[in-house]
């Protein structure tokens, strides 16, 4: 079983003037012009490369991190890389006001812990605060805010302490 | 009180269904096309050493795309997918016998209630029987292979009731949906059809409607089977066949309602599936080339309906009709009812052999720089089949437009 109460340094995705930047498509986390990387690890230098202001984020996150985004993160294509670049830079877990649908479930998929959260960028939450967050329920706590997100469905929960969705696969034939 | 999709998932589901809660569905049938069929087979060698297939008998290989392969990458690829159903068990519809959905129906391997999965876009075309159908990638199912299961967040449902009556076709009507709707109107959304003008439709038009609900964001449009839809399955899979309905006061999170009273022939413009006009205001438009077939028209109904307009005329010189019938059962229809003399006798007729024909690489129905085809085929975006420009159009329309080398309705033509 891996730990269902993570703890890290949250990364608020703003733009220039601190708002909430929606609709970060696939080709912004990870632009076309390196999908010829089939290495994982290699990726993680390339995360957020096309995204205005976020172009360094991969020398600035530190392993352990997690991202809080806003409204229909990953939209567009069905591109793997998207999700692979933050899990090659060690990012914990991805928080975010909502997601785009392919996005969600490539992230399931590969066993990134995605936790759903509305309202998250209202909170009061600050980019390098340090977050508590329970999977199981949804908790998300800081030294001085407390919010509630959904609780992660058992079926990606099921998937997350598997590994991967191939792996769970191996456990269901025992 | 649920709706169709909910009742079909917890059927198949030990977890709670609800609208937004992610859930373990178990399935009756998955397949892989010769399109993403041969990465299902490497994800699986890759993870594991053999125990690939839950259960062979419901898992499938559907070649449909390039049959036979037109090229050398498809030929390595169909082989790559027979090799490993050879070792393992799993079924193949090969390249003699059409598109894979369609084969499922004609076979009686999926029936109302029934989930399955397959890694082709418009795999939600099995709502035309009121089965749960669902495109997916080639990660996901290798693992419903190996699983017999995929998860799934439970959709909302939509309620649609279209009434009236008109003399055009089941592509009109589809329209018609499409043009209220638009390319987003049931994003991430289960539909349900009900009204007058659903329940006249025959199989061919419920394919028709179903297979039009990727082009309008949803995921899955139910049309609830009607007795002759029944005794269809019935008789196809030797099985009995109950519909599965909603409850009467069932959860909608919208109800539309559209009037297609006197609705007249209507096409899709480019380069939009949903930009839709009547052919009356689309002008004057000339074409070079008309194709008939795809998932969405490609049955004998549809094939007939243009051989009946076309009767006693020919295909304007300079153009070409192209057509490419679902399956091999339509393909044998069409060359045994005497529909091919029709066809043959109008000049101009190029009658391939059954698959998705001119659909994404598929192997004729393409379009050249400058070139102009009005088309039965579920899209028409931008370079899709190609850098010319495709108008979607009902067979009938099709068939009219090949006589008189313009957009035109049957009744253009005296009909
Ligand atoms: S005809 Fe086109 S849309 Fe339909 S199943 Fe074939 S490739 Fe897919």
């Amino acid at each position: 079983m891996k730990p269902e109460i993570l703890e890290g340094r949250i990364w608020l995705i703003t733009d220039g003037e601190g708002k909430r930047l929606d609709d970060i498509d696939t080709d912004m986390i990870f632009h076309n012009r390196w999908l010829y990387i089939t290495d994982v690890k290699e990726m993680g230098k390339y995360a957020f490369g096309n995204t205005e202001g976020w172009e360094d984020f991969p020398e600035k996150a530190k392993e352990g991190d997690i991202l809080v985004v806003g409204r229909n993160f990953g939209a567009g294509s069905s591109r793997q890389q998207a999700v692979d670049c933050f899990r090659a830079l060690g990012i914990q877990a991805v928080v975010g006001e909502s997601f785009g649908a392919i996005y969600k479930r490539n992230a399931i998929n590969s066993g990134m812990p995605l936790v759903e959260a509305p309202g998250i960028f209202e909170s009061g939450l600050k980019s390098g605060d340090t977050v508590k967050i329970n999977l199981r329920t949804g908790e998300i706590t800081s030294r001085n805010v407390g919010f509630k997100a959904r609780p992660m469905p058992s079926v990606s929960l099921d998937i997350y302490h598997a590994g991967d969705l191939f792996a769970y696969a191996e456990k269901l034939k025992g | 009180m649920p709706t169709i999709v909910e009742k079909i998932f917890q059927s198949h589901s030990k977890d709670r269904v609800d609208p937004g809660e992610i859930i373990w569905l178990d399935l009756d049938v998955r397949t892989a096309r010769d399109f993403g069929g041969p990465n299902v087979v490497k994800h699986l060698r890759k993870h594991y050493n053999s125990d690939y297939l839950a259960d062979p008998q419901k898992t499938f290989f559907t070649f449909d795309l390039s049959v036979p392969a037109k090229t050398i990458k498809y030929a390595v690829n169909q082989q790559v997918c027979r090799d490993f159903a050879k070792e393992t068990g799993t079924g193949v519809f090969d390249v003699d016998q059409g598109i894979g959905t369609h084969v499922l129906m004609e076979k009686g391997l999926v029936l109302p209630g029934s989930t399955a999965v397959g890694t082709d876009s418009h795999y939600n075309i099995l709502g035309a029987v009121g089965a749960f159908g669902q495109g997916m990638g080639d990660t996901d199912i290798a693992f419903a292979f190996r699983a017999g299961r995929t998860w799934f967040e439970v959709p909302e449902t939509m309620k649609i009731t279209v009434t009236g009556q008109h003399s055009a076709t089941a592509r009109d009507t589809t329209f018609a949906v499409m043009r209220e709707l638009g390319s987003k109107g049931a994003l991430g959304k289960a539909m349900e059809y009900y009204g007058d003008a659903i329940d006249s439709l025959d199989l061919a038009g419920r394919i028709t409607l179903a297979s039009q609900t990727t082009e309008m964001g949803g995921i899955i449009g139910f049309i609830p089977p009607d007795k002759r839809v029944l005794d269809f399955l019935r008789e196809r899979s030797g099985r009995e066949a109950n519909p599965v309905l909603a409850d009467a006061d069932a959860n909608y999170v919208t109800e539309t309602e559209i009037d297609v009273n006197g609705l007249e022939p209507l096409v899709a413009t480019p380069p939009s599936p949903t930009s839709v006009k009547p052919v009356s205001e689309v002008g004057k438009v000339e074409i070079d080339t008309v194709f008939i077939g795809s998932c969405t028209n490609g049955r004998f109904e549809d094939i007939e309906a243009a051989a009946r307009v076309l009767k006693g005329h020919r295909v304007k010189k300079g153009v070409t009709l192209k057509i490419t019938p679902a399956t091999r059962e339509v393909w044998i229809k069409v060359i045994r009812s005497g529909v091919i003399d029709i066809l043959m006798d109008a000049g101009g007729v190029v009658l391939t052999n059954a698959g998705c024909g001119g659909c994404a690489e598929g192997m004729c129905g393409l379009v050249g720089e400058g070139e102009i085809e009005v088309s039965t085929t579920n899209r028409n975006y931008p370079n899709k089949q190609g850098p010319g420009k495709i108008y979607l159009a009902s067979p009938e329309t099709a068939a009219a437009s090949a006589i008189l080398g313009r957009i035109a309705t049957k009744e253009e033509v005296g009909q």
